[in-house]
């Protein structure tokens, strides 16, 4: 009676370390499925003119499919437009981030400061389609007109609480005695910040803002309402712009165009990938 | 550069926040008060008209709603039998192991995929299986939208899990197996109760994140402006009704997705912060 | 001296975490039932290690070995199941820990629940009872048994984790210097506890206090680089240790 019991507890025991593998193996399924999906439907379209060219009209797109050929054109209005976009909500970001994340850090214990922290949780955790449409009401209408400039607001807005987080939590984390021995050879709270506390904590901002820019790359709902998208190459930035993840979603909505999107997709998905393993490799690497 | 000044940059940085969530605030009640104004606030909420016909413009946010939380909650319950078999492979049976590291690196990559790659793949593979399964004859609806959404949030779920499974001292685990108890057994009986609160503030935050999930839901809900009546009928969520008709509204329909939009940011606002404070919470027990 | 049947025989025991190195080295040692033995030693001579593994509890880490015979009753517990050893043999750590979880009622009946063995309530009240009596807890919880076990004092918390190993009724108890982490009067308090408690249970005790050894113990082993050095009569170990090592950890020479 008391072996059986032994026995059949032992199994549940075993019964549960099973399922454990076999729910947790499961779990991978789908990140090799979609890897699989996109990779295979979208690798032949991936070629120079592919990242040099703008997307074809629908017309283009129709003439060559019924000619039977494959459709001209590619994605490098996206790119631009991602890459210019990206650039400038970088430009704010990261050093607004740093500074914000050095004011959290250094003034923990403020009421300010907890609000402000709290504050960056809410917007970090703030759906990204009410970014659009704030930035939207803030630049778009004062604009009259979708641009470059609003994506990029919308863009600035997303980043901000990542590189806040990252900052302020990486230089937490620095041993006290490099500030004091930094403060203790005369500098003051500035210098040693910029010289000391900010170098040492490089590591940690830099995968922060690696990571900050995996998120935003791949953002299509803010982009909608603010940059719109455009069918050409284009530099100005109080006109509407293209972005990668916008192309995919004119892409799945026109059935003439709808073999590009797995080109598109592979591009975006391998970027942010790389992005993602690159900072999570970097952020190993320096934290030894 | 002088002390002072440098903790005036600093306080002005810090001011950004203030400011922008403010701004938000204030955009959002600014240009979603016509249409409270319009149809009262608590008729918007609760009615389930959306017609824009004109002259007879009728906008309630309730078939909206509804499909946020049905998907949300569906996605919930689809994502526990994957996130915690996950969290207790990382946290407990393996961890600090290799297998562990790379099954969080998979579980991380997932977390990283655009959410609109989500929906091509829902909407490419995901939605044929469940005609070819005869569950909807459209495939979409509120049931792939859920399914996709769950693969979403398992990640943010199991990590977090994770985390709060791994701090459960070790001399409690080893009281417990002291006392003759099996792996299972001290993981229903010790584990679970003690990291019970951060295991559930961690599917609070999954929650979070799936209620404001945009483009995957746009993608996979089918896009009808009706309460769902089941879980495989076609719906819209408050984002995808937004991603669905923000560029093409004008008006009182424009204040309308704004006013959904504001009550939107208000519902994941709040389940953020009960989800943040019981996480602190656990922390410090 | 009439002979007694040991209760626990080691019989060549290793344990190794690594390849290379053992920590415990063929220690055999047979121990009397219903007495305190006391295994000292500096730290890191593998007297915990050789405690944790009457209790199997090595076997919860893949890479350690345990060579050897550990005959409990005569059988050899190494290749029985653990579960079915680890009730039998009951464990007290260094640090208090009762479940957190758990009320003081519920952390003494923890091992029944763990076990999925089902009492009935009368059952419960009275090993819960029995147990918190013999630890002499009974008294100061009698009245808030559905409090959390952590809102004891730390003296009161191990009184609670040995009631909790009593309540099994197990055939030896093992105690890993269950005082080091307790003030001197919680300390004289349990050891006064260990002196009633071996009349039910024999207990085997590592302790890196020589006084308490003395106090407690009627033998004594020490350790010493993982060997069992010297086994014997406690108060013949003191005044007249036979092997210069053990001389010297005694005198204060040997950390």
């Amino acid at each position: 009676m008391d072996k059986l019991k032994i026995r059949n507890r032992l199994a549940k025991d075993k019964a549960l370390l099973w399922a454990v593998c076999l729910l947790a193996a499961l779990t991978a399924v789908p990140l090799f499925a979609i890897l699989g999906e996109v990779f295979l439907r979208g690798y032949d379209q991936l070629s120079w003119s592919f990242f040099t060219e703008p997307t074809p009209t629908a017309y283009k797109a129709m003439k060559a499919i019924e000619a039977g050929e494959p459709i001209p054109g590619g994605i490098a209005n996206g790119i631009v437009g991602t890459m210019l976009m990206l650039g400038m909500a970088a430009v704010v970001a990261i050093p607004v981030g740093i500074l914000c994340g050095a004011f959290l850090a250094e003034n923990s214990k403020s009421r300010f400061a907890q609000t402000v922290s709290y504050l960056t949780d809410l917007l970090q955790g703030t759906p990204s389609v009410i970014i659009g449409i704030v930035v939207y009401i803030w630049v778009v209408v004062p604009m009259k007109g979708y641009s470059a400039i609003a994506g990029s607001v919308a863009l600035f807005i997303m980043m901000l609480p990542l590189i806040i987080r990252s900052t302020e939590e990486t230089l937490k984390i620095l041993p006290a005695s490099l500030k004091e021995a930094g403060l203790a050879l005369g500098g003051n709270r500035a210098r040693v910040m910029l010289k000391v506390q900010l170098p040492a904590a490089f590591g940690g901002i830099f995968t922060g803002v690696l990571l900050a820019i995996s998120r935003v790359i791949g953002e299509t709902a803010p982009l909608m309402f603010t940059a719109l998208g455009c069918s050409f190459i284009r530099f100005a930035v109080d006109k509407p712009i293209s972005a990668v993840p916008l192309l995919i979603w004119e892409f799945f909505n026109d059935p003439n165009l709808q073999e590009l999107i797995w080109g598109a997709s592979l591009f975006l998905l391998l970027f942010v990938l790389t992005l993602n393993l690159l900072s999570k490799y970097l952020a190993k690497k320096w934290n030894q | 550069m002088s002390d002072k000044l440098y903790k005036i940059l600093l306080f002005a940085a810090a001011l950004i926040m203030p400011i922008v969530c403010g701004g938000v605030l204030y955009a959002l009640v600014t240009d979603a008060y016509d249409a409270f104004e319009h149809f009262g606030f608590f008729k918007f909420l609760t009615s389930s008209e959306w017609s824009y016909t004109e002259g007879a413009e009728q906008y309630g946010a309730l078939p909206f709603i509804t499909g946020t939380l049905m998907t949300t909650m569906l996605a919930l319950l689809f994502c526990i039998p994957f996130s915690l078999p996950v969290a207790l492979f990382v946290g407990e049976y393996f961890k600090g192991t290799r297998v562990a590291s790379v099954l969080s690196t998979v579980t991380d990559l997932l977390a990283g995929i655009p959410s609109i790659i989500y929906g091509l793949w829902g909407f490419y593979t995901l939605r044929p299986l469940i005609m070819a399964l005869d569950i909807s004859p459209q495939g979409s609806g509120i049931l792939t939208a859920s399914l996709v959404l769950a693969i979403m949030i398992v990640p943010y779920a199991a990590s977090l899990s994770a985390e709060f499974i791994k701090m459960v001292p070790n001399d409690l685990k080893e009281g417990a197996y002291s006392l003759g108890a099996t792996r299972a057994e001290v993981i229903r009986r010790v584990v679970f109760p003690v990291a019970g609160s951060g295991i559930f503030s961690s599917y609070v935050l999954a929650i979070g994140r799936a209620l404001g999930e945009t483009m995957t839901v746009t993608m996979l809900i089918g896009n009808t402006n009706n309460i769902p009546d089941s879980i495989t009928s076609t719906g819209n969520s408050m984002a995808s009704i937004i991603a669905n008709q923000f560029g093409e509204a004008d008006d009182l329909r424009l204040s309308s997705l704004i006013a959904i939009g504001l009550i939107l940011f208000l519902i994941t606002a709040f389940i953020n912060m009960i989800g943040k404070i019981m996480i602190k919470r656990a922390r410090i027990a | 001296m009439e002979p007694v049947t040991p209760i626990l025989e080691f019989n060549k025991t290793c344990v190794s975490y690594t390849k290379q190195t053992m920590a415990v080295k063929y220690v055999s040692a047979a121990i009397d039932r219903n007495s305190i033995t006391a295994i000292m030693g500096p730290s890191g001579c593998g007297k915990s290690t050789l405690l944790r593994a009457v209790n199997l509890m090595h076997s919860l880490y893949p890479n350690i070995r345990v060579d050897g015979e550990i005959l409990l009753n005569g059988e050899n517990i190494l290749s029985m199941e653990p579960i079915d050893v680890r009730r039998r043999v009951g464990m007290v750590f260094q640090r208090p820990a009762p479940f957190p979880t758990m009320s003081i009622y519920d952390n003494v009946l923890s091992g029944y629940a763990l076990n999925g063995i089902r009492l009935s309530k009368t059952e419960k009240d009275e090993t819960v009872e029995r147990c918190l009596k013999s630890v002499a807890l009974w008294d100061e919880v009698k009245d808030v048994l559905n409090k959390k076990g952590t809102f004891l004092s730390g003296g009161q918390q191990q009184r609670l984790c040995i009631a909790r190993a009593l309540a099994m009724k197990p055939d030896i108890l093992l105690m890993d210097e269950p005082t080091s982490a307790l003030d001197p009067i919680a300390t004289a308090h349990i050891e006064e506890l260990m002196q009633e408690l071996q009349k039910e249970v024999t207990i085997l005790i590592v302790t890196h206090n020589m006084g308490q050894a003395m106090r407690i113990s009627s033998k004594s082993m020490f350790m010493y680089l993982g060997e069992l050095v010297e086994y014997g009569d406690t108060a013949m170990m003191f005044s007249n240790p036979s092997d210069e090592r053990t001389r010297a950890y005694l005198t204060g020479k040997m950390g």
